[in-house]
């Protein structure tokens, strides 16, 4: 009875509306046999381009999920932007980087910030470069894509998460309780230290797939969760096409503001679509505490602060979470999250715990220590240059992180990076001291 | 009842369903999914006021004549291929534009989108080609290049003379919206037909996906190599996905006719040479097309043309004859004058830079064309052309002269 009063049924006829955006709806492809439509990837070398054979396209290519996403939307990117070629996305990221406007942020050894002082403030390096890094080359465009596509999605993520099968559990640890150690990282090397994750709005498409209504109702309830923190949590939203010069100038200096994505990875999947729109940013007041909303995923949830606590910086991240979701929940929301793939995320390699946990730490000897590549293997670490990408570290200034996302829970993941780092800077001071380091080196973890 | 709701539901192809509830806070925004119990989870759907795009910053032609009651109409309509309104406009929403210029805001994804989103389509191409009403008006095809008078400029000034327009294959999406298959259609369609050319016309294709170095680096050399697009005008109408995937160069081996397939629409037909000869130039582009054109009714295909709309591409601003007549001309002194612009919009001409469209004028050579597209025929406009081009004067000063010179 209520359902009848609320909803107003409509009769759609043929041909079927289905979501806005992506070309790859086009009917006519049924038209064409597999073989016709299966793209060109002999110049390819990414994630989906190593696993997407002519066989599974065929099977998949007429399937859709609920909301109307299809393969070829899941492999637009990975087609558009093949990874070692002549069309290095890079390439075309430099190009267009130089057309931005002057209001970017300019790299350089910047304190760290939300962005962990890249270039673009609020752009992760996506490691276009990176030597061991390989691109994913698929997105996902509602939840259910991780399972309509399985056959191809499984593959990749076994391939990019060490081996991950599609029968593992993954085991979520939000309990910085359960954190050993972690408060007192030698700030003489440790300049800073942050915690980033994603969450998605279960029920909701993702950036590539959603359309303007869903994001704006996304904005709307993330706006409503935030604006109830309390504490040292209580902070402000700053949507992005309603913000004055003085709040841009504010953000820009912070490190915080984001904008629109110039990355052919990020643009070719669609999810810099209405842009500005429903986009925006929340920081609270102490400015340790961030949330981008609809950038790559409805929500990002940063944790930071200078020096070495990282304990500090995981407990309010873990604690912000929580409270996030719990608000969330009483509005009737949850995140997207199974068993399996833990955190759903928009691309691939951000599943399970989307964490990337990190420091900022002066490293000059180590580094350039023959076996640092080793080191940080064997300790489950991946460094990247903290001056913008493909910069060398400035100053032996590194950005170490944890190299895993799925198959490792939270905590085990900053016990990784609490680990790994005071390693490291032991390993620097020995260094520095003219000493040895042999004794110190890590067995594979 | 609850029965054939839940019939209706489970067929999720078919059924959009919109929920309100109350209590949503007061934008009106939020939407509050009901759980329903037919089992399959159901797409989320808003009003069309939740879904209109915000277009108070925007200054291109769709956001002038989009209106929410119009989106409303259309937004759930799609051509047969399945193509949105919401695709059409994505280029319009995602570039807000500039204050000076006025870019057109959307694009057709096949040749029915200019019949199913007409409402927002007509008013378009109306502000656009200068008040052409498509309900109404009906445009006039002439490729007879013998009907061309005089045509050859001074070459002390003239530098090159070009004319190209472009056309598209009925029956196959355009570029914003067609299958890497259908594209890959184009490309054999196109390349077969060409493939018949004959004299001075026999030419050779070039595929971006296979060509050498050796024949990338001589392309760049002659300046027909074109590119992946950059501009967010047309990636975000979705025309570079795939690249370069179908996409290539045609040329004949005189460098005078080039073909480029599947860059911004499915064919681009280029006719040109160094020097002041319009009228050989547009000799040369009429007789190509007409014969591409046989070739390509040989084999069963026709181009997209209607009386309303003449030749069908795919930006709004190409249609009708697609016709962009042009010279690099040298007007050091005129283009100091302060008239200039005036000048050139009386003869419904426009100026670019030697490097296309966006670019600045090196050393005093514009490149200047004709400015309509629909409405006229080719004959008439490249004819409007030549005659607003005067070769020479004595004091050695190229003007261009017309009755509307002496009207400033």
């Amino acid at each position: 009875m209520m359902m009848m009063m609320m909803m107003v049924m409509m009769m759609v006829g043929s041909p079927d509306v289905i979501m806005p955006f992506g070309n790859t709806h086009n009917k006519f492809k049924m038209n064409y046999s597999a073989e016709q439509e299966f793209p060109d990837l002999s110049q390819h070398n990414n994630h989906m381009a190593k696993v997407l054979t002519p066989e599974i396209y065929a099977q998949l290519r007429d399937k859709e999920t609920p909301s109307g996403f299809t393969l070829d939307d899941v492999i637009q990117t990975g087609v558009d932007n093949p990874g070692r070629s002549h069309l290095e996305p890079h390439d075309w990221f430099l190009l267009l980087r130089r057309l931005q406007s002057t209001r970017r942020r300019v790299a350089g050894a910047a304190p760290w910030g939300a962005a962990g002082g890249h270039e673009n403030p609020g752009r992760e390096n996506k490691t276009r470069r990176h030597p061991f890094i390989m691109t994913v080359g698929c997105v996902a465009g509602d939840e259910e894509t991780y399972d309509v596509f399985k056959d191809l999605m499984d593959p990749v993520i076994e391939d990019r998460h060490g081996g991950y099968k599609p029968s593992d559990t993954h085991k979520t640890d939000l309990n910085a309780e359960n954190l050993e150690g972690g408060d007192d990282l030698d700030p003489n090397y440790v300049l800073s230290s942050r915690v980033r994750t994603g969450r998605s709005i279960r029920g909701f498409c993702l950036p590539p797939h959603c359309s303007r209504g869903e994001r704006r109702a996304i904005e709307q309830l993330s706006i409503e969760a935030l604006d109830s923190l309390e504490g040292d949590l209580k902070g402000k939203y700053y949507a992005l096409k309603n913000m004055t010069e003085e709040e841009q100038q504010q953000l820009i200096d912070d490190h915080f503001l984001f904008d629109k994505p110039v990355s052919p990875l990020l643009l070719a999947s669609g999810m810099a679509r209405d842009w500005p729109d429903a986009r925006g940013i929340w920081h609270n007041d102490n400015k340790t505490f961030l949330v981008w909303v609809n950038e790559e995923d409805h929500l990002r949830v940063i944790s930071m602060q200078k020096g070495g606590n990282m304990r500090e910086v995981f407990t309010r991240f873990c604690t912000g979470l929580t409270k996030i979701e719990d608000l969330f929940k009483n509005r009737g929301h949850e995140f997207m999250w199974n068993e399996h793939l833990g955190y759903v995320l928009t691309c691939p390699s951000n599943l399970g715990t989307g964490l990337r946990a990190g420091v900022h730490v002066k490293l000059p000897n180590v580094s350039k220590h023959e076996k640092f590549g080793e080191i940080l293997k064997r300790l489950r670490l991946q460094k990247r240059g903290t001056g913008g990408v493909d910069t060398a570290a400035v100053g032996g200034v590194f950005d170490i992180s944890n190299a895993d996302r799925l198959g490792f829970s939270e905590v085990e993941l900053v016990q990784m990076v609490v680990d790994g780092v005071n390693l490291l800077v032991n390993m620097e001071k020995r260094l520095e001291a003219g000493e040895a380091i042999n004794d110190l080196m890590p067995e594979q973890k | 009842m609850a029965s054939s709701f839940t019939r209706i539901l489970s067929s999720k192809r078919n059924v959009g369903i919109l929920s309100l509830v109350g209590g949503s806070v007061a934008a009106g925004f939020l939407l509050h999914r009901e759980h329903v119990t037919a089992g399959e989870p159901l797409r989320r759907r808003y009003p069309a006021s939740a879904e209109y795009p915000d277009l108070r910053k925007h200054n291109n032609c769709m956001a002038s004549h989009l209106t929410p009651a119009i989106y409303a109409k259309l937004c759930d309509k799609a051509t047969p291929n399945g193509y949105t309104l919401d695709q059409a406009i994505q280029t319009g929403v995602d570039n807000p534009g500039h204050p000076f210029i006025k870019t057109v805001g959307l694009v057709a994804g096949d040749e029915e989108s200019y019949e199913v989103f007409a409402e927002l389509l007509d008013p378009v191409i109306k502000e656009r080609h200068n008040g052409y009403d498509p309900r109404v008006m009906k445009h006039p095809t002439d490729l007879n290049a013998s009907k061309i008078q005089s045509g050859v400029f001074d070459e002390r000034y003239v530098l090159s003379s070009r004319v190209r327009t472009g056309r598209s294959i009925r029956g196959l999406s355009l570029p914003p919206a067609c299958t890497r298959a259908e594209r890959r259609e184009v490309e054999r369609v196109v390349v077969d037909a060409l493939s018949g050319l004959k004299g001075d016309l026999a030419g050779k294709y070039y595929s971006l996906t296979v060509m050498t170095e050796k024949e990338q680096q001589q392309l760049i050399d002659d300046h027909f190599l074109f590119d992946k697009p950059v501009s967010p005008l047309l990636t975000c109408a979705g025309m570079a996905r795939d690249w370069p995937d179908a996409r290539g160069i045609w040329h004949n081996n005189e460098k005078t006719f080039l073909i480029w397939i599947n860059e911004e629409d499915h064919t681009r037909v280029i006719s040109m040479e160094k020097g002041g000869n319009m009228k050989r130039v547009f000799e040369r582009f009429c007789r190509g097309l007409k014969e591409v054109e046989r070739l390509i009714q040989e084999r069963g295909w026709e181009f997209m043309w209607n009386e309303r709309l003449g030749y069908i591409l795919t930006c709004p601003s190409n249609l009708g004859t697609g016709l962009r007549a042009g010279v690099h001309v040298k007007l050091p002194r005129l283009s100091k004058d302060p008239r200039f612009g005036k000048i050139l919009d009386n003869l419904r001409l426009q100026k670019r830079g030697t490097g296309g469209v966006d670019t600045a004028a090196v050393g005093g050579t514009f490149d200047i064309s004709n400015l309509d597209r629909l409405g006229q025929s080719e004959v008439q406009l490249v004819q409007t052309v030549i005659d607003d081009f005067l070769a020479g004067s004595k004091y050695g000063v190229c003007v261009l002269l017309r009755s509307s010179w002496y009207r400033l």
